[in-house]
């Protein structure tokens, strides 16, 4: 039995109040995406701003589960439906074969990582976490052994007595994991938990929470714009665009193998060649993608082995990111391509004088990716 | 003026110097004379205030003389009664405001709790005196339920006009606490399980309650220092009663000890707010 399955889920905000749209959704017309995630109002009225189009999905129970996308492709607002704070306005949500689309949030077993972590101020860190277990009325003693658990998995015991207020975000953002998971729900909501911390934190933070869905074996749902973080984590990722699902499944899948030419370009650079490009240099009409880093750049003179494809333009542009350094390429067939090269051997001066040099682009035709134009 | 650019400080000081001026003369001074007052001595025969004539008489007669003591026990009685009614009134208002109407109703509603500030204090007292009195619109709604009147002579018309009065200052405080909890919170508190009495409950009112206790300073003060409202809709003396009394046939003396008692109350008040964090919400 999956952990959750989506039926057909469709949100629509705004539009005539309290009329639920007919239900087999999923051909809404009209306005699509632009709905920033919980922000009813604000739209003409009468017009519903549509911010989940019809989503069908199954997760596995125990799976680290990613839903990408930018802002506004409806992926929070499916979170939040599956958390039970917006009300679908079409389809249902199954929590472990259970329908819980009409069930308030307080009666679902799945708890919440929320982005600005929606800790009481009013409250100790200790009260914070037992809050879940006190409400549901787990007697003292019980609750106290949990609380020191949980707190101990996020790495923060003996911080019972502080306050929300006098801890960093890293740390706030471990206090609102371990009121989450002292409950031992089958699901864990994640809204992009690591949003608001710094680089290196999140991705101390990536490994740690990584480690700790192993080891407390529950579902992870988690909603992320950052397509580095969705690879790294996920054991399959959906990508959401305009309130669809874009493409579904493991990170390589996606990488690798992007459906559209949408996830083409989220989920990585969009390195697209169409047209007449893509046929003088591949050979064959409609839309490929070249990931940068599987392209070498090599002398124009040089001829390309018999598996190899090839193009020759100019460098426009270099930009030096310390490890790598990113060309942009014009090629003389038209478009651009992007090629990221490890600073093995290059200086940065090396390397920034490259701009304005003709060069020649090869790389193996098993990394050409066709792409469909949905 | 170039000069003045670097010094920073000096340009602060002579920005203040006026305003702060004119505060510590006219009213920390005021302050002073009025403490120094309840020190000195009145003439008995010319009714004259003499100065640097220190005694305690006028504090030994506040502790012996019981109606003294009764009229100042009646005042913080009233004003608890006043603080507590307007609080019970003022939170489902608020509520409603901050959290359940739409944008439009809540701008409405802002304004409908702010236009009675706009009106003469004067006029609505006297609105109130021409319901209350014999006759008048509360005695016709009543008179059907076989009940009679208040009349003018009630205390607790006092009671019930400086509620009315006072009600906005306790709303809007209210509003501003319950309007700042972050949706999030509520939202945290119902995933962890929490039905809606019981969010209400462990986070609305703790979060709200410094708010709670920023507009009972209004209340609290406002009705300690009135004496208007109890002479117009009751025959019952209040503290400020007294003190306007004396001040201006009686002892003046007298009437600068008794002020000072609800100025002693109010420090203490201000100090236990500041503790239960009502200065936050204001």
């Amino acid at each position: 039995m999956p952990a959750i399955r989506l039926e057909g889920l469709v949100k629509h905000f705004g539009g005539e109040p309290g009329r639920r749209a007919p239900a087999g959704g999923g051909t809404a017309g009209g306005g699509v995406g632009g709905a920033a995630g919980g922000s009813p109002g604000g739209s003409a009225q009468n017009e519903a701003i549509v911010a989940v189009a019809g989503i069908d999905l199954e997760i596995v129970d125990g799976e680290f589960f990613s839903m990408l996308g930018p802002s506004g492709s409806g992926k929070t607002t499916t979170l939040r439906m599956i958390a039970g704070f917006e009300r679908p306005t079409a389809g249902r949500i199954v929590l472990h074969g259970r329908d819980v689309t009409d069930l308030p949030p307080f009666e679902r077993d799945v708890n919440t990582v929320f982005q600005d972590y929606a800790l009481f101020p009013h409250m100790s860190v200790g009260e914070n976490v037992a809050y879940g277990l006190m409400v549901r009325k787990v007697p003292r003693p019980e609750r106290e052994v949990r609380v020191a658990d949980a707190l101990r998995m996020v790495r923060l015991e003996g911080y019972e007595r502080r306050r929300p207020g006098q801890l960093s975000g890293g740390q706030r953002q471990r206090v609102a994991l371990a009121r989450a998971l002292v409950n031992r729900p089958r699901v864990l909501l994640l809204d992009e938990p690591l949003g608001a911390l710094d680089l290196k934190l999140r991705e101390e933070m990536q490994i740690e929470l990584k480690a700790i869905q192993q080891a407390v074996g529950i579902t992870f749902i988690y909603v992320t714009h950052d397509q580095e973080e969705a690879l790294t984590m996920s054991d399959r990722l959906a990508v959401f665009n305009r309130g669809r699902i874009e493409q579904l499944g493991t990170p390589a899948d996606v990488y690798e193998r992007p459906a559209t030419r949408f996830v083409a370009g989220f989920v990585g650079t969009s390195n697209l060649l169409t047209g007449d490009s893509a046929r003088a240099i591949i050979g064959s009409a409609g839309t490929f993608t070249v990931r940068p880093e599987k392209i070498h750049l090599v002398d124009p003179a040089a001829t390309p082995g018999p598996d190899e494809a090839s193009a020759t333009g100019t460098i426009r542009e270099v930009v030096y990111l310390g490890p790598d350094t990113r060309y942009i390429v014009a090629l003389d067939a038209g478009g651009e391509l992007v090629v990221t090269q490890q600073n093995l051997a290059t200086s940065s001066m090396e390397a920034l004088a490259a701009k304005g040099r003709v060069v020649r682009l090869t790389w193996k035709r098993q990394h050409n990716l066709p792409v469909g134009d949905g | 003026m170039t000069w003045l650019h670097p010094r920073r400080g000096l340009q602060l000081r002579l920005l203040l110097a006026g305003p702060i001026g004119w505060l510590g003369v006219v009213y920390l001074g005021a302050l002073l004379i009025l403490l120094l007052n309840a020190f000195w001595t009145k003439d008995s025969f010319t009714g004259r205030v003499e100065p640097f004539s220190w005694t305690l008489d006028a504090f030994d007669s506040l502790i012996t003389v019981e109606v003294y003591r009764t009229i100042a026990i009646r005042t913080v009685v009233m004003a608890i009664l006043v603080t507590a009614t307007d609080a019970l009134i003022a939170f489902p208002i608020a509520y409603y405001m901050a959290r359940i109407a739409s944008a439009r109703t809540r701008g409405l509603l802002v304004i409908a709790v702010l236009m009675p500030l706009w009106a003469a204090y004067l006029a609505k007292v006297y609105a109130w005196r021409t319901i209350i009195q014999g006759k008048g619109p509360l005695e016709w709604v009543l008179a059907p339920f076989g009940i009679a009147g208040p009349g003018l002579d009630e205390i607790a018309n006092t009671w019930l006009v400086l509620s009315y009065l006072w009600l906005p200052y306790m709303i809007l405080p209210i509003y501003a606490s319950l309007e700042r909890i972050p949706g999030s919170l509520l939202e945290a508190s119902s995933d962890l399980g929490a039905r809606a009495g019981s969010t209400f409950r462990r986070v609305i009112l703790p979060l709200a309650f410094p708010g709670v206790v920023a507009g009972s300073i209004f209340t609290f003060s406002l009705t300690l220092g009135d004496y208007i409202t109890p002479d117009l809709v009751s025959d019952t003396k209040f503290i400020g009663n007294v003190i306007y009394d004396n001040s201006s046939l009686g002892s003046l003396p007298l009437a600068a000890a008794y002020s000072l008692l609800p100025v002693a109350i109010m420090i203490v008040y201000l100090l236990v707010a500041r503790r239960l964090g009502a200065f936050e919400s204001l």
